[in-house]
């Protein structure tokens, strides 16, 4: 039961990793919360989910569903970000919460209020090891992400765009020497948030086999705190924290009753913010240890 | 007479004023809180535990809930002292999202289930709130505290330099903010008569930050302007029918746009005739 | 030289950066009424005394004392109101404030708390007279009711000083006060500087114009790698050739 508990968190914790991506792409260059990831989220999961219920294979909904996402994160930098973005941060990040309305009542109007439900057949093979099951779907999940999260990696390593990615988060000057402009960058840091974000709506859409339009939320906001939790700019933070959230919900539930598994999230949230506000993996910053 | 639906709105703009007001006096000192529903949550569950199973009348239950709130807010201040910006405002979501968490499993509350057995109150009594808690903030703009509350939000380290105490100016203005909040909260439990944990989530932290940075976030009146907004723009937009959402968001993006410090600011105040005040 | 009873020493200053050091073993002294100068090349340390001084950084060893009662552990506000203050080299105002209101917001806190939360146009009229006095001193009237940051430099920096001697206090640090400065403003500052430490203000400041410091002050530090190198009268220490030799080329 416990092993079982396990493997279900993980794969929780694997959907919340990718969101948390997806905030952390936005938080670490720009210093806010695209609070239309949630949207992003749940309109990228429609399309894909779309597309699954309809026969495409996986990687097509999944690819379709990003890029459905990637497209509209594109769209909010460019409307709702750009010119706002020397604004005090909550303003801009107001202004992608007026999209994640936007984005929202699309949905409702397109697909309905109700679940979209993915067939029972689907992907129902469960495999059994050691008396833990793990379905089908619950391996796709997982896989998926660690390949996506592999080719961040590989992105913000080996390309020049990658790097300058990193650049910027550390120090906002520096990233114009390497002959990207900001422009350029926010661009592509709101589009990959877009695409994750996208990957993850219809990754989560599986697990449970069926999406509403009002799924973003609650996970969006707790992806903040996997965000946090790992430390905001670091890859490798996200992958640890994602899981370490989702068994902590897991377990709550299984062992402690399904009311208090937000108090517990958000709880550790919390204390890391005042204990180690970097992170598990981020670096200390100046801003956190300065007495002026 | 007005009709009942009207004074509902009429009602919820009042309350919503309260929210922008807990909020602007927070953001006022440079700290940006995205968890006063919170605070709204725990006034609304306090207020109504005290009228309806302490028997207090209802003014008193708000007053002694405020204070309540006020002190629960100062307590949350003071670590919030350690982070700054965005990171503050994450923290203080957490905090939102851990009381809403806290009332969804207090059974004798009524839980998830949620509360109810309040008393009816006016739309008069919620707006004589409302307006006093107003006049006392627009007081207090002209204070010398005010002063300080800005500095602290312009330069918190200038602002040391001229022997002002930020910690404690920024851990008062949370308190402060906390028992305006925790006074909505009362005052909407006794209004809708029934409440459940979530009525207090984000959403509803996130319509306070809203409102007070639409209406404009220098100045208190600008709470009023982005209250009525908020209410009463998904009303006049009724005839989008489906769409009334989506044209709600494309409006909130373009005010943004195209006014990026609300509608009111403080010059646009002056000049709408109050004389520009001495200090 | 030491006065009997200087109104700020600092004796045995350290300070660490991790590694790094910032100050070495620093004591140096403000005596009453006086303008002492700092000076040396960049990265000295000038600016790390001053933050240890208003209590930005806390010092790794020794002390500092203000009227003899020592400060270093104190916190910055707590300072303040013993009766220093500062400047800062990129001049620091508030961004949203008027003139008048950084003269009041720097007044100190007489009476009641609940004097500071009522309006001051009615509450409290003694900071009102006194950030006016100020105001005038200064020869700010005509930009009372202007955002200070809208201000030409030469003013901001006039609004910036006058915003650290409206409480009174015993000691201002200037932070490179005429750093941008054409002649005539920067004559006007070391007028004002003259009328403020008559009227019993003691002032110790960082500057790299040598002309301005020659006019200005009656004792210099020398600091150089975080050390006082040299200190005196500034005729004497413009011919030290340590200083000299520490400023390499630089106008001594």
């Amino acid at each position: 039961m416990f092993l079982q508990q396990l493997v279900n968190g993980l794969t929780l914790g694997a959907v919340y990793t990718l969101v948390a991506l997806s905030f952390s792409l936005v938080m670490g260059i720009l210093g806010i919360l695209n609070l239309a990831i949630a949207e992003l989220f749940m309109i990228g999961g429609f399309v894909g989910f779309s597309l699954l219920v309809s026969g495409y294979p996986i990687p097509v909904a999944l690819g379709a569903g990003m890029l459905a996402a990637g497209l509209f994160a594109i769209v909010i930098e460019r409307v709702a970000y750009r010119p706002l973005r020397d604004a005090p941060l909550v303003t801009p990040m107001l202004s992608t919460l007026g999209f994640s309305i936007i984005l929202q009542n699309i949905a409702t109007n397109y697909w309905g209020s109700d679940p979209l439900q993915l067939p029972g057949y689907f992907l129902a093979t469960r495999f059994e090891a050691g008396g833990v099951q793990i379905g089908a779907m619950q391996l796709v999940v997982l896989a998926a992400t660690i390949i996506l999260v592999g080719l961040l990696a590989l992105l913000v390593r080996r390309t020049k765009i990658g790097r300058a990615l990193r650049a910027i988060a550390e120090n906002r000057d520096v990233a114009r020497s390497l002959g990207v402009s900001a422009n350029q960058l926010t661009m592509v840091a709101f589009l990959l948030s877009g695409l994750l974000a996208g990957a993850a709506g219809v990754l989560v859409g599986m697990h449970y086999t069926a999406i509403t339009p009002y799924v973003g939320v609650d996970t969006g906001l707790k992806a903040i705190a996997v965000m946090v939790v790992g430390g905001v700019t670091n890859i490798w933070g996200a992958l640890l924290a994602g899981p370490i959230i989702g068994i902590a919900e897991v377990m709550t539930v299984a062992y402690g009753g399904s009311q208090l598994r937000d108090f517990i999230v958000y709880g550790i949230m919390i204390l890391i913010l005042l204990i180690r506000p970097q992170g598990l993996l981020g670096e200390a910053r100046a801003e956190w240890s300065q007495r002026v | 007479m007005i009709s009942t639906y009207n004074a509902g709105l009429f009602a919820e703009i009042g309350i919503l004023i309260l929210g922008a007001l807990s909020v602007y006096v927070i953001l006022s000192t440079g700290q940006l809180s995205l968890g006063n529903a919170g605070f709204m949550g725990i006034g609304a569950y306090q207020t109504s535990f005290l009228t309806v199973e302490a028997g207090l009348p209802i003014t008193l239950a708000l007053l002694v809930s405020a204070i309540g709130c006020a002190a629960l807010g100062f307590l949350v201040g003071f670590p919030a002292l350690r982070l700054r910006g965005i990171y503050l405002a994450i923290a203080t979501l957490g905090f939102g999202e851990m009381v809403r968490s806290l009332f969804l499993n207090l059974d004798r509350l009524g839980g998830a289930g949620g509360y109810h057995g309040m008393k009816s109150i006016s739309g008069v009594y919620i707006w004589s709130w409302t307006l006093g808690i107003l006049v006392a903030i627009m007081l207090l703009e002209r204070s010398r505290l005010w002063l300080e509350f800005r500095a602290v939000h312009d330069d918190e380290t200038a602002a040391g330099l001229v022997g002002l105490n930020a910690t404690a100016i920024k851990v008062g203005a949370f308190g402060l903010g906390a028992g305006i909040a925790g006074i909505a909260g009362g005052l909407f439990a006794h209004h809708y008569l029934y409440i459940e944990p979530g009525n207090f989530g984000f959403e509803r932290s996130i319509e306070f930050v809203l409102a007070a940075i639409l209406g404009g976030s220098t100045v208190a009146p600008g709470a009023v302007v982005g209250a009525g907004l908020l209410v009463l723009l998904p009303e006049w937009l009724r005839f989008l029918a489906d769409w009334r959402l989506a044209a709600f968001g494309a409006l909130l993006v373009l005010m943004l746009l195209i006014r990026r410090q609300g509608i009111l600011d403080r010059t646009t105040f002056s000049r709408l005739g109050l004389r520009r005040r001495a200090a | 030289m030491n006065g009997a009873d200087p109104l700020l020493r600092l004796s045995g200053v350290t300070k660490h950066f991790g590694g790094i050091i910032a100050l070495a073993n620093v004591s140096c002294s403000v005596p009453r009424g006086r303008i002492v100068g700092v000076i040396g090349p960049n990265g000295a340390g000038k600016t790390t005394v001053f933050n240890i001084i208003t209590g930005a950084y806390s010092a790794t060893a020794g002390t500092v004392m203000l009227d003899g009662q020592p400060i270093q552990d104190l916190k910055p506000h707590q300072i303040a109101r013993r009766g220093i203050a500062r400047t800062f080299q990129n001049i620091r105002l508030f961004a949203s404030m008027t003139v008048w209101d950084h003269l009041l917001v720097a007044q100190p806190h007489r009476g009641s708390a609940l004097r500071l939360a009522l309006p001051a146009s009615w509450a409290d009229p003694d900071a009102l007279q006194q950030a006016e006095k100020v105001l005038v001193f200064f020869g700010l009237e005509a930009h009372r009711d202007r955002l200070a940051k809208s201000l030409p430099y030469g003013i901001q920096r006039k609004v910036e000083i006058a915003r650290a001697v409206t409480a009174g206090p015993k000691l201002l640090l200037l932070d490179e006060p005429v750093a941008g400065m054409n002649e005539q403003e920067s004559d006007d500052l070391r007028d004002l500087l003259f009328r403020l430490n008559r009227d019993g203000l003691s002032v110790l400041l960082i500057e790299h114009d040598m002309p301005f410091v020659m006019q200005v002050c009656d004792y210099l530090y020398v600091f150089d790698f975080g050390a006082v190198i040299a200190e005196g009268h500034p005729d004497l220490v413009r011919r030290n050739p340590v200083v000299l030799d520490a400023y390499l080329g630089q106008e001594g």
